[in-house]
């Protein structure tokens, strides 16, 4: 590859030509100076990311199998198993926890996946104001979490709040929303559908631009009909990108937090109403002091969102995310 | 689709009918969308500009006489000024110190198809933050960091480099090599090839990145909670105690409010086309 390169002089020549590669240099290739370079570049940020997270990792572990309590100094044994059979034989806190976790990710995420294709859909094709609708789609997932809890404390307010206010307006009962022990984790739901569905519907448009016309042009000539070219021609052909975003809003939605605390307090609530595994954990550790037993939830945890993560990538066929 | 009864071809007319219903339809429904998603947004910066017995009256609706008087309070109080120079100065440093280890990185991840050295960033991606927590508060307690903005711009680099790192891999993995090769060819060495003739094509591609870096940086709730003293909070904490301290009083709530998304909106309206980019890069290819 470098015979013809030799022959081109090199551009702006007078600073640069001392670096022209000598006899002895050539014995190194550009991709060998490339390969050892890769390592320089990449070491940093891959030192800084390990140092952050393999240290607290094995400390976290070591930790789940303590009496760990009060300090996170204060001297501790190693007790064994003992936390996590604890936690796993905890029907008060950590089976309903894990429950809700599940509860609300699997809700949260099918209808932001549902309603993010049909917005996607309707979007997909160009029209005057696109740049705008595009404006007011990102602004719900930029805006701060804690801020959106409130706002929608203001909304619902089961008194004061103008949701009611147009629910009898229009003869329907008013709501307790996040007010009631029964309607806070499905009106969280709902909240986080409002501010992530648009993260959805992004992600779809984005994999929808890169897919060929032709197929669903063949089946538009050979009669097939709106429903049928979507069903059988566009969500197949669609489905590798809708399966990287649904890893992506699970992963997202099952260590949600911010929403839950600002809205509901420590807890999750007087009655544990919104408390999942991550709201627990949080608990555990920060109000309780349950150094151990909080590493242990954790434990389990992590393994939880590690599995969920296996299984959607296995049946989803994504090669990425 | 019955296949039996071949439909008689529509006039022009009646189709050009149905096209026009249906584009109506359309525009309806997309309408409808961003009422839905803009309108409690609309409500909170209304709020902010009434009084406390409009905020809390429906009936009251949008329209008032506007009052400066919440924003007055909030800023008076000062809390909320000192909050948002916290975030402004840990979410800058975080994304520049960020920005740079993690750019070279994606260079190197994504020229050299480097992926399960990358599975770290994903580890990084998929670990809940809380499982480290302790673990950081034990070791910046030892030394001495915690409460520091040490604390909080490392806890949110954490953050930042995987998103960077995540948006700039599929950038670097679409660059033809042969610009490179070009370069060193004509005498870079490989470093120099990288800083003057990719790293400039990169540069949209790193504001996009470091844009939303910052945004994330600026959101975050957590480590700021666990990590911030009274003089080191940042905004969603002081929002917080608001909530826990002064439930009554939601017209200052949403003044606050309004202060701290005031800058993601304007960063929504300006950065749209390269926000929408760095957001979806990555999910549709490797």
């Amino acid at each position: 590859m470098s015979a013809a390169g030799l022959t081109s002089a090199p551009a702006g020549g007078e600073r640069r030509t001392p670096r022209r590669p000598t006899g002895r240099r050539s014995a190194v290739t550009f991709e060998q100076a490339n390969r050892r370079l890769r390592w320089a570049m990449l070491s940093p940020a891959l030192l800084f990311v390990g140092a952050m997270i393999v240290f607290p990792l094995v400390f976290t572990a070591d930790l789940s199998l303590t009496n760990a309590f009060g300090a996170v100094n204060a001297a501790k044994d190693h007790i064994g198993p003992t936390n996590f059979t604890d936690a796993l034989a905890d029907t008060r806190r950590f089976w309903p926890a894990l429950g809700r976790t599940v509860v609300f990710t699997v809700g949260a995420v099918l209808l932001e996946a549902v309603l993010g294709l049909a917005l996607a859909m309707l979007l997909r094709r160009p029209f005057r104001g696109m740049r705008w609708v595009r404006t007011v789609l990102i602004i719900p997932l930029l805006a701060t979490p804690v801020a959106v809890g409130i706002l929608w404390l203001l909304i619902l307010d089961p008194t004061n709040g103008i949701a009611n206010h147009l629910l009898t307006s229009v003869g329907l009962p008013p709501q307790e929303f996040l007010g009631s022990v029964g309607q806070s984790l499905p009106t969280l739901v709902l909240i986080d559908v409002w501010q992530w569905t648009p993260m959805m519907t992004l992600l779809l448009l984005a994999g929808l631009t890169t897919l060929p016309e032709e197929p669903e042009e063949a089946a538009l000539v050979d009669g097939a009909g709106a429903w049928q070219r979507f069903r059988y021609v566009t969500l197949p052909m669609l489905l590798p990108t809708l399966a990287t975003a649904l890893v992506l809003r699970a992963v997202d939605a099952l260590k949600t937090f911010d929403l839950l605390y600002a809205t509901k307090g420590p807890g999750g609530g007087s009655d544990f109403e919104v408390e999942t595994l991550n709201v627990y954990a949080y608990g555990l550790t920060f109000d309780y002091q349950e150094y151990g037993l909080a590493a242990a939830v954790l434990v389990l945890f992590t393994l939880f969102i590690i599995g969920v993560v296996v299984l959607l990538r296995r049946r989803g066929g994504g090669r990425n995310a | 689709m019955t296949a039996t009864t071949s439909p008689v071809p529509p006039t022009a007319a009646a189709r050009d009918r149905r096209r026009k219903a249906l584009a109506v339809a359309r525009g309806t429904a997309i309408a409808l969308v961003v009422l839905l998603l803009g309108l409690p947004i609309v409500w909170m910066f209304a709020a902010a500009f009434k009084t406390n017995v409009q905020v809390t009256d429906p009936s009251v609706g949008l329209w008032f006489t506007p009052t400066l008087e919440n924003f007055r309070a909030v800023l008076e109080a000062g809390q909320i000024v000192r909050s948002m120079g916290n975030s402004l100065l840990v979410g800058v440093v975080s994304t520049v110190l960020s920005a740079v280890i993690a750019v070279p990185a994606a260079w190197a991840v994504g020229r050299f198809a480097m992926h399960r050295t990358a599975s770290l960033i994903l580890v990084a991606r998929i670990v809940p933050a809380i499982s480290l927590l302790v673990p950081w508060y034990y070791l910046f307690a030892q030394a001495g960091l915690v409460g520091s903005y040490t604390v909080l711009v490392l806890s949110h680099m954490f953050v930042s480099v995987p998103l960077i790192m995540w948006i700039m891999i599929s950038f670097f993995a679409g660059l033809p090599v042969e610009l490179e090769e070009a370069a060193q060819v004509d005498g870079l060495s490989a470093f120099g090839a990288f800083r003057r003739i990719t790293l400039p094509l990169a540069a949209p591609g790193t504001a996009t990145a470091s844009l939303l870096a910052f945004v994330f940086s600026w959101n975050n709730f957590m480590f700021a909670l666990v990590f911030a003293d009274d003089s080191t909070q940042t905004v969603p904490v002081t929002l917080f105690h608001f909530i826990s301290y002064a439930s009554t009083d939601w017209g200052g709530l949403m003044a606050a409010t309004t202060l701290i998304t005031l800058p993601v909106l304007l960063a929504a309206v300006l950065g749209q086309k390269y926000l929408v980019a760095g957001l979806t890069s990555g999910a549709t290819k490797g």
